[in-house]
């Protein structure tokens, strides 16, 4: 079995599954690593990504075009943040409290549109999803190039995003607002800097990548729309942003890691080793628990992150 | 260039925090018309077959107090702990736990008579979801670990717990499902209403919502948690022990959704399933919220969604709506009632810019 | 010097209300180009809220403000920043974690582009730095500054977006004499260079040295306008506070007990891991106040915070009436009778959206007397708290009403009646009259001396050397982590103890 484990077939699917598993989430935390350095906590994150699943798969299966199913998962993604902004932005509610309710609000509307346009039928409906792509040259390295350089065109994104998230964070001018707000919204609010709009558009563009990468769950590494497509890969991107402590590089290492994880026990499985599959399925959420364990003591939380901005109302 | 400006207003009189809710709830049945009419339903055949469906006869009545039972514990437990800011997300798990726990001392403890077994289950099922609950307790007290994050993880991690008991030592033998075998008899909960299915559950679920809001509210406990909730630091700096208020408040409020499980498994299933709990962790969440986070109000919360969950089956069959409306209703409801809550403390003004 | 041009600043009958509260009635205001206006009056007079929607950082509810001549209607601080005028808050308004330089260019969006140009801006800086004589490095990570150095960036800041118009808010709040000094400094070059400041302030003393015309508010209203030539330290605390005295509270001489607090080679370390205390050795005995005066930032907080119980010190000991204090332990800290006043009275000692009754037994919760096994008993706790809203003179709707509606002097009377109802052994007061108007503070001082003359021993720790030098019977000065000066008040001067807040030993 050892000898099966160190196989070139063994690692190479490894790798392909690692990236593939790996990508929704990647997705997800970007997402929220925007909204949280803004200061919000967007745990509408679960709900939004079925809505996105939910909403790219319809939109795909009517439209026949799977780039417009993608890009309508964008779109209610944002919607959904912006609602998520409205509460708890504009009218300060608890952070905790609206996304929750955004989060079971989705979930239920999910179903329910999804019931209504196909009713229950025996043979639930398919799409053709996203076929995966070799990149020329690079794909032809040995277990490499077949894994990780033969991949869904949404997953060379989800890299792609990793950069450019970082440089919109640390080097643009709308990624110090984002985090001077993350830090000190009285700050940046006397500096001239619009707080709730500046929460609003991160909230806005985090949803948009969050319901993107529910998309991807079923366009593209499932052709199918399961109630539990998402299977709490929404919470797993709220861990990684912690893992991360709030750095779109790190955060993204360790979406990458749970994709490992899951690929692996995925992989085991299928080697017939005597344990029960459950017990694998266990794995990649408690070694997430034992991440956070050690990372919690010294994570550098955004100081804004969960109280609503409004200017005093103490007089003189 | 319009805006909304949020201004504080004068405190509302007492009856206001009572009716706001109430507004809230008509409210939201109001605007349920949306969905419906988006599914295509006729509007009052609907409203006709959900009040009916939940309300009409004395069986559908029954059965709305005997869905209301595990909704109202977990609501109460969501309620307890997210009043100290404990934000208990795993309800779902340490229900799950409850069940677990109750199964197997429902199968094992034979020859012991319905008047211990019943306790000693009931008991066991407490302590299993209190213990469940423990770990993010002390993950984010001595660990500094998220309590969202660790709950939420915990009731994937109890799922495939239960999914490999399920497929292994606690299956049925010569069953290949994933469920346990029947639990002894003496472990069942007693039907307390002929011709239906009300059961020793639902006063227990009443009593509990007696029992925390007398915690809540009389006892030295219920005043430190309380003080936890709304500033941990100067409840430490008066001091209380922060770090004992916040584990018993998760054994508390654990051991309540698992009480919620117990009683799914010993008065409905009777053996213990993969999909036991439709999400009544979940909903408890939102139970909670819709109730203030006070008992009184979850025991109403708890029925509005009963009333909701089974009038929707009723409505669906009349009227071709699915029965996901019910989700959409309890979200609707939850937004709403989160903003009507709001104008108890704020006016929101329109504002040109 | 202010000539007789044209004011650059004019604020029209302004009128502003919260809640339930007038700030600011019917305030005319004005500013003439290159002048140091002073804002004086006392801590809640309305100075901040009228500068904040100068700023516009508030709106008016009623009244007019013209800039440069032109009326204006002013909606953010992007506004006032557009038409040159910029606040430097008591609060500082800076990001520890990230550098001088981005602090700086925040919301800075006249130049295109979506990146950061991080090299022009430094260059830019330099200059700043340059003509106004402010020299600070423009890579420094802000929590790494001394709160001196911390206050110029904030004026960079504010020169660095072109303001004409500079409001500062009580900025000697947090500044060594000697830092003062540099402080006025700053604010003279500002002038030459053609800026005009706004210096709000309750200090008469500075507001004297440092201004050329002074405007004094009292409870919202407008109570004088004078040539800081034409007046006096007495008129102007006359028409600051109402009356001829400023206060009327007298120390009486009492002879000393045994000692009560027993520090000894204590040190503490802060958030990041820095010795904040060292090595400190202090005794306080039974009748006396001993004053710590000295800046913010010099381990104050730290060393409060041992002896309220939130933090351990890495050495030293603690004796309370000779028995060695457990530290890190709230809880012991009140068991061993220790009347503890925190710094941050809303964050650290009180919770607010509970009621005021509920705030009251915060501490005794658990003793005998306010339950029964676990159970409350509501009538020995309402009547507590009846008694302490009348004997502390707690100005509210009653037990019951919710602690946010209290103003600042009654929040620190609650705090003072739950500390000082057990008649403790040891006073610990740090920073308590800070923000509070005149009232407030005189009826604070008058406490803590009555404490001393029941028998506590009495520690206040405080910025204000006013407030030092009118209770304590012995002054020592906290500087950088040590405690030095250990004069009795009979002998204490005010310039010796000023220089050792600068750290010059004596």
């Amino acid at each position: 079995m050892i000898s099966e484990i160190f196989s070139i077939t063994f690692i190479t699917g490894l790798i392909g599954a690692t990236m593939r598993m790996a990508t929704p989430i990647i997705f997800a935390t970007l997402g929220e690593i925007l909204t949280e350095r803004s200061g919000v906590l967007n745990l509408g994150i679960e709900g939004t990504m079925l809505m996105g699943a939910m909403t790219g798969f319809l939109i795909t299966l009517n439209s026949g075009s799977l780039l417009t199913g993608v890009i309508a998962a964008a779109l209610v993604g944002m919607i959904l943040s912006l609602l998520m902004a409205f509460l708890s932005v504009y009218l300060g509610l608890s952070q905790h409290v609206s996304g929750l309710g955004i989060t079971l609000f989705s979930t239920g509307l999910a179903m329910f549109i999804y019931r209504l346009h196909f009713g229950s039928p025996i043979v639930p409906p398919t799409v053709e999803p996203f076929k995966q792509v070799a990149i020329p040259f690079l794909s032809k390295i040995p277990v490499l190039g077949p894994s990780l350089f033969t991949q869904y065109g949404l997953t060379y994104l989800s890299w792609l995003l990793i950069p450019v998230i970082s440089v919109i964070l640390y080097r643009t001018k709308l990624g110090l607002k984002i985090r001077t707000v993350g830090e000190n919204p009285f700050a940046a609010d006397t500096a001239g800097v619009n707080v709730n709009l500046t929460r609003t558009l991160s909230l806005a563009a985090g949803g948009a990548l969050i319901g993107i990468g529910g998309a991807f769950l079923t366009l593209a590494h499932q052709n199918m729309f399961l109630i539990d497509v998402i299977g709490g890969r929404g919470w797993v991107s709220i861990a990684m942003v912690i893992f991360g402590n709030w750095d779109p590089l790190k955060g993204a290492i360790g979406a990458v890691i749970f994709g490992f994880l899951d690929g692996l026990q995925l992989r085991l499985q299928g080697l017939g080793i005597q344990v029960p599959f459950h017990v694998f399925l266990m794995i990649p959420y408690i070694i997430t628990i034992i991440a956070l364990v050690g990372v919690s003591r010294k994570a550098t939380v955004p100081e804004s992150l969960l109280k609503p901005y409004r200017r005093e109302e103490k007089s003189g | 260039m319009i805006g909304l400006k949020i201004i504080k207003r004068k405190p509302l009189p007492r009856w206001a925090k009572i009716i706001i809710p109430l507004c809230a709830i008509l409210a939201t049945l109001i605007l349920s018309a949306i969905p419906i009419l988006i599914a295509r339903g006729n509007l009052w055949k609907s409203y006709y077959y959900l009040f009916y469906g939940a309300l009409g006869t004395r069986y559908n009545l029954l059965e709305t107090f005997v869905k209301a039972s595990p909704l109202i514990f977990t609501g109460l437990a969501v309620a307890f702990a997210f009043r100290a800011k404990f934000w208990n997300i795993g309800a779902e798990g340490q229900l799950l736990a409850g069940a677990l726990m109750a199964t197997w001392v429902g199968i094992n403890f034979t020859g012991i008579p319905k008047f211990f077994l019943l306790p000693i289950v009931i008991i066991s099922g407490f302590i299993a979801g209190g213990i469940w609950a423990s770990i993010p307790a002390i993950l984010k007290t001595k660990l500094k670990v998220d309590d969202v994050v660790s709950t939420l993880l915990l009731n994937y991690v109890m799922i495939h717990i239960m999914g490999t008991l399920l497929f292994g030592p606690l299956q049925q033998p010569g069953s290949s499902w994933p469920r346990s075998s029947g639990i002894l008899e003496a472990a069942r909960y007693p039907m307390l209403l002929a011709r239906s299915r009300f059961h020793l559950g639902i006063p227990l679920a009443f009593l509990a919502v007696l029992i925390i809001w007398f915690i809540n509210n009389k006892t030295i406990f219920g005043y430190q948690s309380k003080a936890v909730g709304v500033n941990i630091k100067a409840a430490h700096f008066g001091g209380i022990n922060t770090t004992s208020v916040i584990l018993k408040t998760a054994l508390i409020s654990g051991g309540l959704a698992g009480l919620a499980g117990v009683g799914e498994l010993c008065a409905i299933h009777y053996h213990l399933l993969m999909d036991i709990s439709p999400g009544y962790g979940y909903s408890g969440i939102v139970i909670a919220m819709l109730g203030n986070l006070h008992p009184i109000g979850v025991l109403f919360a708890s029925f509005f969604f009963s009333i909701v969950l089974v009038g929707a089956h009723t409505m669906s069959r009349m009227t071709g709506v699915p029965t996901y409306i019910a989700e959409v209703i309890q979200g609707m409801a939850l937004i709403i009632m989160l903003i009507f809550l709001l104008l108890t403390e704020y006016k929101i003004r329109v504002v040109r810019k | 010097m202010a000539n007789n041009k044209k004011p650059i600043i004019e604020m029209r009958s302004i009128v502003k209300r919260f809640l339930d509260v007038t700030a600011n009635r019917n305030i005319n205001f004005t500013l003439f180009p290159g002048e140091i206006c002073a804002l004086l009056g006392e801590n809640g007079a309305g100075k901040t809220t009228l500068m904040n929607i100068l700023f516009g950082y508030y709106s008016c509810d009623e009244g007019e403000i013209y800039i440069k001549g032109e009326k204006v209607k002013l909606s953010s601080p992007k506004d006032a920043i557009s038409r040159g005028v910029g606040m430097i808050h008591q609060h500082f308004t800076l990001v520890p974690s990230q550098t001088v330089l981005e602090n700086i260019i925040i919301g800075m969006d006249d130049e295109k582009g979506i990146f950061l140009d991080l090299k022009s801006a430094r260059v830019k800086l330099l200059r700043l730095q340059e003509r106004f004589g402010l020299k600070i490095d423009p890579e420094a990570k802000v929590w790494t500054l001394s709160i001196g150095e911390k206050q110029k960036v904030e004026i960079l800041k504010a020169l660095y977006r072109d303001v004409d118009i500079l409001i500062m808010d009580e900025p000697t709040a947090v500044l060594a004499p000697s830092e003062t000094e540099e402080l006025f400094k700053t604010l003279k070059s500002l002038v030459r260079e053609g800026k005009s400041v706004i210096f709000i302030s309750h200090k008469l003393n500075e507001v004297m040295e440092i201004s050329d015309r002074i405007i004094v508010l009292r409870n919202g209203e407008v109570m004088a306008e004078k040539k800081t030539s034409e007046t006096n330290t007495k008129e102007l605390a006359n028409l600051m506070v109402g009356r001829d005295i400023l206060e009327r509270v007298k120390r009486k001489k009492v002879s000393l007990g045994k000692p009560v607090l027993e520090v000894n080679e204590l040190t503490v370390l802060n958030d990041k891991g820095l010795k904040a205390v060292k090595k400190v050795n202090l005794v306080v005995r039974e009748n006396e106040i001993v004053g710590i005066a000295g800046v913010s930032g010099n381990g104050q907080r730290e060393l409060s915070e041992v002896l309220f119980g939130l933090r351990e010190p890495v050495e030293g000991t603690i004796k309370i009436n000779g028995k060695l204090l457990r530290t890190g332990s709230p809880i012991t800290a009140i068991k061993m009778r220790i009347g503890r006043v925190p710094e941050d009275r809303i964050e650290t000692g009180l919770m607010m959206d509970l009621s005021v009754e509920e705030n009251m037994i915060l501490e005794n919760h658990i003793s005998p007397n306010f339950h029964n096994k676990g159970l409350i008993n509501f009538r020995n706790i309402h009547h507590f708290s009846d008694v302490l809203i009348e004997e502390y003179n707690i100005k509210t709707a009653g037990r019951n009403a919710v602690t946010k509606s209290l103003s600042g002097g009654n929040l620190q009377k609650l705090i003072l009646s739950r500390e000082l109802d057990g008649k403790p052994n040891l006073v610990v007061a740090s920073q308590p009259t800070r923000g509070l108007d005149v009232g407030a503070m005189e009826y604070i001082h008058q406490r803590i001396l009555k404490e001393k003359e029941r028998g506590a021993a009495v520690i206040l720790i405080s910025e204000d050397l006013d407030e030092i030098f009118t209770i304590s019977d012995r002054i020592m000065v906290m500087y950088e982590g040590e405690v030095m000066g250990d004069i009795s008040i009979e002998k204490a001067s005010r310039e010796q103890i000023g220089l050792l807040m600068s750290g010059v030993k004596k």
